[in-house]
Formats: structure tokens, sequence, C-alpha cells
């Protein structure tokens, strides 16, 4: 019987105990409040309910954290302590030996499969390492319990009716409000700190100078001393070209499309046509790329090449024309219903100061309204830009592999994106400059796209500045 | 255009007679009218919003429009330059003339319309544009000015006949949008007149104005009244005193009464005009 599991059984009574608690508390704090007000609310600073959240809060807050504390220190403590026992068994072994020895000796205990066999000493350390799992369970159940209790006790006995719990609960509200917007800041942080790690161990491999500038890509590597491969090279140059020719390409069909199909719908179409157009649009949006990449592939891209051979020209098979050209399909929706609501937003009264004025309604567009919704529409435009550069699907199926290094649209081009996907697919040992270049290609990316929003953001704001 | 214009005008010289005119015997010579509305009915969809309304616009006079909320008096004053054409439920019968002319009329471009009859809206509107360009936005779709001399003498004329030059000489080329409330209401009426029209429409132009900005905004109306056919919507009754030659009363889509502005506010006709003026409703 595996004696790990009566830690998290604690853990998890002690997690039930103070939710219980805190409902009690809930409960209780309400109705001690209406019994301290007797028939006069009035003279409650706070409602009742805030009374009761305020001894919930106590009993929930001061526990929740010990619990908190304890799943995020019991690693390090508990190894600190089986190293302790252990002492003078792994005395003068080296790092990587005692974390193994210790790693079997936490399967052991967990009763999970051990890489070498179980011997009395190795046994005599899995119990000890179990019992002092689950005796620190059982304290911080107790310690959790007891400030539970505590801080149940300490709030009940404050509840007064001049007690300002609403103030109270709602700092903590405020703070909980605080922290939730803080997740998706800490976890761009956490993501851009992994990828640069990596991206140094790759740079630390290959200079960055030779990433940044290079002009040959080719990312095979020899595995073993012995083996008959390439060295690989890693010069991203024609990587950020096959990715800024793709996206150009499809910049080039989406925008005058997108653009005319918003202001269409905005200042010219019926309110019936609109209506029906409009979702439809939208529809394109939540197609999946991989259906588009079936799209570009097998009708898109021979229909380009067929073409091009009819007049002489001779197109790959896999060109970056087709993928282009499906991806501005595929950003259509991004850039006109965007620019659709920018448009609808400029306030009508500009409209009619215009109309007023004797202007035909395409000068009015022209030269009133775009101005005025041209934030949107820039927003909209970088948008659907980053959108491209991260498209991954649609040049995989349509645009190839093959790192060209060229400035003809007709030829087979990759992107980072595809290049990160093929170099992270299957099997890969993470030390090799080959997977390693996917963390480099990534930063790339990221850097990319956040200098795109934050020009994006600049344009937006200054534009708004003139026009609002 | 203005070939056109000319020879409207021309046939035009032989003197109208506006019937409010006529109903005061101390009045000096008639005024000329420019524009006459007969029988004007208007419909939203199924609901009608006026009935059979009957109003001359006086050459180089001031016709303010009254009359509590919701009364029609916006909808009359759209329907001289078809601003009511934008709303696709809206229909117009009967019949409004510009010098003779009936600007429902198969022959007439709303576009050349509305370069006529400019228009001056409630809430102050210009364009996300410099102050200079605002003013220019009219002569430049009408091909007014050839060289950007003869454009920039039409900006400079506009802005000194509204009264804003001076304030904004030295700044032509900041956002409109800059301006005050009231610098920006002199300044959409700048905009109007640079494309020198014949009558100005004005629905409320003080509504979102402070006192002393309003002041101002009345004082450019009555300068204009030289040059220009006014017609303003108010909701303010000593406005209409103050700048109005001529004042017409509307009540629930009816024009109750239409006389000289004295008549009005001294001895109405109608008991509905005598407890509006007076301030019984609306």
């Amino acid at each position: 019987m595996p004696q790990g599991r009566p830690q998290g059984v604690q853990l998890t009574i002690l997690l039930i105990a103070i939710l219980a608690l805190a409902l009690i508390g809930l409960y209780f704090g309400r109705r001690r409040a209406l019994g301290t007000a007797g028939t006069n609310l009035s003279k409650l600073h706070s409602m009742p309910s805030y009374h009761g959240w305020y001894v919930a809060l106590w009993c929930g807050i001061p526990s929740g954290i010990v619990l908190v504390v304890w799943l995020v220190i019991q690693g390090p403590v508990l190894e600190a302590l089986l190293l302790s026992y252990l002492g003078p068994q792994v005395a003068g072994q080296s790092d990587a030996m005692i974390g193994l020895l210790l790693n079997d000796v936490r399967n052991l205990a967990s009763g999970d499969v051990v890489s070498r066999d179980v011997d009395p000493a190795l046994q005599a350390a899995a119990d000890r390492y179990a019992s002092m799992k689950s005796t620190a369970g059982a304290a911080v159940l107790a310690i959790g319990l007891a400030l539970g209790g505590a801080g149940f006790g300490w709030a009940w006995r404050r509840i007064s009716p001049g007690l300002r719990a609403r103030n109270k609960v709602e700092r903590v509200v405020n703070i909980v409000l605080i922290l939730s917007s803080c997740v998706a800041i800490v976890t761009t942080i956490g993501i851009v700190l992994s990828v640069l790690f990596e991206s140094i161990r790759f740079f630390s491999i290959i200079p960055f100078w030779d990433f940044l500038f290079g002009l040959k890509w080719s990312p095979q590597t020899a595995i073993r001393a012995d083996q008959v491969g390439s060295t690989g090279a890693f010069g991203a140059i024609p990587l950020f070209t096959g990715t800024l020719m793709i996206t150009l390409i499809a910049m080039l069909v989406a925008l005058p499309v997108g653009l005319f199909a918003a202001i269409y719908m905005a200042e010219f179409a019926s309110p019936r046509f609109r209506n029906v157009v409009k979702p439809i649009l939208e529809i394109l949006a939540g197609v999946p790329t991989v259906v588009y990449g079936f799209f570009a592939a097998l009708v898109v891209a021979p229909t380009i090449r067929g073409i091009g051979e009819s007049i002489g020209l001779d197109v790959a098979s896999e060109s970056a024309l087709a993928a282009g050209i499906v991806m501005g399909i595929m950003i259509i929706p991004f850039i006109s219903s965007l620019s659709d609501d920018a448009i609808v937003a400029v306030p009508n009264a500009l409209r009619e100061g215009s109309l007023a004025m004797g202007a035909t309604r395409s000068e009015t567009v022209v030269k009133v309204i775009l101005p005025a919704a041209l934030h949107g529409i820039v927003a909209a435009c970088l948008l659907a830009v980053s959108r491209a550069i991260g498209e991954t699907m649609i040049v995989v199926m349509a645009a190839g592999l093959a790192a060209n290094l060229t400035a003809n649209p007709l030829d087979a081009v990759t992107t980072v994106t595809v290049q990160i996907v093929t170099l992270l697919v299957g099997d890969q040992e993470f030390d090799s400059a080959k997977t390693l270049a996917a963390f480099a290609l990534g930063l790339m990316l990221f850097v990319v796209t956040l200098a795109l929003n934050v020009f994006a953001l600049h344009i937006a704001r200054k534009y708004r500045e003139q026009y609002d | 255009m203005t070939e056109d214009t000319d020879a409207m005008v021309s046939l035009m010289m032989d003197e109208e007679v506006a019937p409010a005119a006529a109903a005061d015997p101390e009045a000096p010579p008639a005024p000329r009218t420019r524009m006459r509305a007969r029988g004007v009915d208007v419909f939203y969809a199924d609901k009608q919003a006026l009935f059979d309304v009957d109003i001359d616009l006086a050459q180089n006079k001031v016709t303010a429009l009254i009359g509590p909320s919701g009364c029609g008096k916006s909808t009359f004053l759209r329907c001289l330059n078809r601003m009511n054409d934008i709303i696709d439920i809206c229909r117009v019968s009967g019949s409004i003339t510009l010098d003779d002319r009936d600007i429902y009329g198969r022959d007439i471009d709303v576009v050349q319309l509305r370069a006529r009859v400019g228009m001056v809206f409630q809430k102050p509107n210009p364009f996300p544009k410099s102050i200079y360009e605002n003013v220019a936005y009219g002569p430049r779709i009408h091909g007014l000015a050839n060289r950007g001399s003869e454009l920039d003498d039409i900006v400079e004329h506009s802005l000194r006949r509204a009264g804003l030059f001076d304030e904004v000489s030295d700044r032509l080329q900041q956002p409109g949008t800059s301006l005050s409330g009231g610098q920006q209401q002199r300044l959409c009426i700048a905009r109007a007149i640079a494309i020198s029209p014949e009558v100005i429409l004005m629905d409320e132009p003080c509504s979102a104005l402070d006192p002393i900005a309003t002041a101002k905004v009345e004082e450019l109306i009555d300068e204009l009244r030289e040059h220009y056919t006014i017609a303003i919507v108010t909701h303010n009754m000593q406005q209409a005193a103050r700048v109005s030659q001529f004042t017409a009363f509307f009540h629930l889509g009816v024009l109750v009464e239409f006389e000289a502005t004295e008549q009005i506010f001294t001895n109405p006709h109608d008991q509905r005009t005598q407890d509006y003026i007076t301030g019984r409703f609306g």
C-alpha cells in the first residue's frame, strides 16, 4: 500500500474544511450582524451580508495561505529532510547520482516504478520519506484548521454595528481583481523568459549574428560523431524573407477586399443585405486554417501552376503565391469586420455634415469617414499582419518547407512558424542546436509581433488625439 | 453652377410678396422670397410628422422656427436641403421651391442643391481635419478654387465672415476639434459659407454652447443676414426674438402661425402660440 497518499488526503480534507468553515462563517456572520442590529437595520455600518463575507474571508484566507505556501515549499523541504536522513549513504556522490537516488526514493514511496533493485536501505528511506510526508501533511492540516478557527473566532468577536465590514471586504475584492489582471502579465513574462533562456543556449552554440544575418537555413545536424550528415546552417534570413513575402501577398489580397467590403457594408448596403452578408463573411473567420490549407494545396496552387504554365512561367507546385492568396482570404474577415466597426463608429454628425456640404456619398467616405476611422482600420491591419505572420498550417500545406532565399513569389518558400513546427515535431533531444533553433525563431517571432503591436498602439493613439 | 444661379436670380427679379410681410401694414417694401414651401407633408413610415406646411423664406431675412420638442420644426428644416433623403423611411410630399424651381424635381441634383442650401447642425461637427482643411473641404469638392492662393483667400474670407479668423489665424493647421465648442460651431458656419450658399439652415446652432458663445453666434447670424437667406430652428424664444425677422410656430406637426417676429411675440393670433411663448407649455 503506497504510503504517500495520506498527505494528499489530508490536504484535500483541509481544503474542504476551509471551504466549509467559510460557508459557516458566511451564514453566522450575517446572523450575528442581524442579531447585534436588533430591529433597526440602519444601525449597521455595513449590510449584514458584508459581515458574513467578513467572517468567511477571515476563515478562508489565512488557512488558504498556509495551504498554498506548503504546496509550494513542500518539495524542497522534504528533499532537504530526506538528504539529512540519508546523509552518510550519499556522501561523496555526484549531484546527478543523488538526484537519481532521491527520485527513486520518492517513486518507491508513492508506489511507482523505480530504476533499480529495491534493497532494504532504499525501502527504509522510502518509508521514512512517506512518514515525513504524512507527518508534515498532518501538521499543515492542524495549523490550517487552527488558523481557520482562530480567524472565525476573531472575526466573530469583532462583529458589531460599527464594524466597517463593507470597506474591508471590498478591499479584499480589490486585491483579487488586481491579482487576476496580473495573471496574463505574469504568464507572458514566464513565456518570454522560458523562450529567452532556451534562445540564449542556442546562441551559445550558434553566434547571434550568424543566425540573424545568415543566408542559408539547413538545420540538419549530425547527432553522432560518426554520422554522415550536414553540419547545419542556421541563417534565418530565408525564413524572414519567406514570412515577409507571404505576409505581403496576403495583405495585398486582404486589405483592398476587406476594406472595400467594410465600406460597402457600412455605408452603402441595405440593412437586409448587410444582415445576411456580414455574418457569412464572419463565418470565414471560423474556418479552421487546416481546411484553408487543403484549399490552398489542392485548388489554388494547381490553378496558379496551370495558369503559370499556360503563359510560359515556371511555377513551383507549392508556391508562396498560393499560400499568400489563401492566407489573404483567411484574414479578410478580420479586416472587414474590424474596419466595419470602425466605420460604423464614426459619428453620424460627420456624415451629415459632409453630405450637407453637397459632398457625394463617395466623397464623404473618402475624405471624412475613412480619415475618422483610420485608427481602427490601421489597428485592424496590424492585427491581420500579426495573424498572417503567426499562421502556420496554410504555409505548411501550400508553400512547402524549402528555405529558398528568393524574391520570386512563384517559388516555394517557408516561414518562421513552419520551421518551428518542423524542428520540434517528432522525437527530439533538447540540447542540440537544431531543436534550440526553434526557440530562437520563436523569440524573433515574439519580438516582431510585439514591435508591431507597440507600433499599432502608437498609431492608434496618435490618430485618436487628432481625430476624436 | 454660378451661371445657372445668375439665370435664376434674373428670373426672380420681380419681387415676390411674403404673406407674413403682407399681414403687417407697417412693414417696409416686402422682401423677395427665395424658398417657398407649399402643402408639405412628411411621413416617417406610416407616421405623419408634418401636416400641410406653407412657409416662405425671405431674402436677407432670418426666419425662426419655434415650437415644443417633436413638433416637426427640425424635420421641416431638413426638407429644405433634402437631408431627409438620407433617412430611408422618410417620405416628403408637397412642393418646395428654391427660386421657383422644385427642389424635389427630377432635374435637380441633390448635391448641387445642398451646395446652394447650406446647413449648420445642433452639435458642432468639425471634420477630423485641420481648421484650414475643414473650411477648404467644400471649395475642394466643388472645385471652387483653381490655385492654392485662391483657396487660401476663400478660407480666410470665410473665417473672417464667421468672426473666427483672428482667433485661429496662427493655428490653421491644428485639428478643428482642438477648438472650444463655440469656436467649433463658428468653424462649422465658416465651413458652410465657404461654398457661397444662398440659403443657410441652422438646426439649433446654439443649444450646445455656453451663453457667451451663444451671444457671438447670434451676433454672427445677424451679420450673415446681409448676404444670405437664413432659417434657424431654436428652442430659445429669446433667441428667436433677438435674431429673427419672421417666426413660424409649429405644434404637433402643424404650422400654427407664421408672422413677423414682432407680431408673434407681441400679439399672436392663435391661443396655442400665446400659451407657448408665455411658457404655459413646451
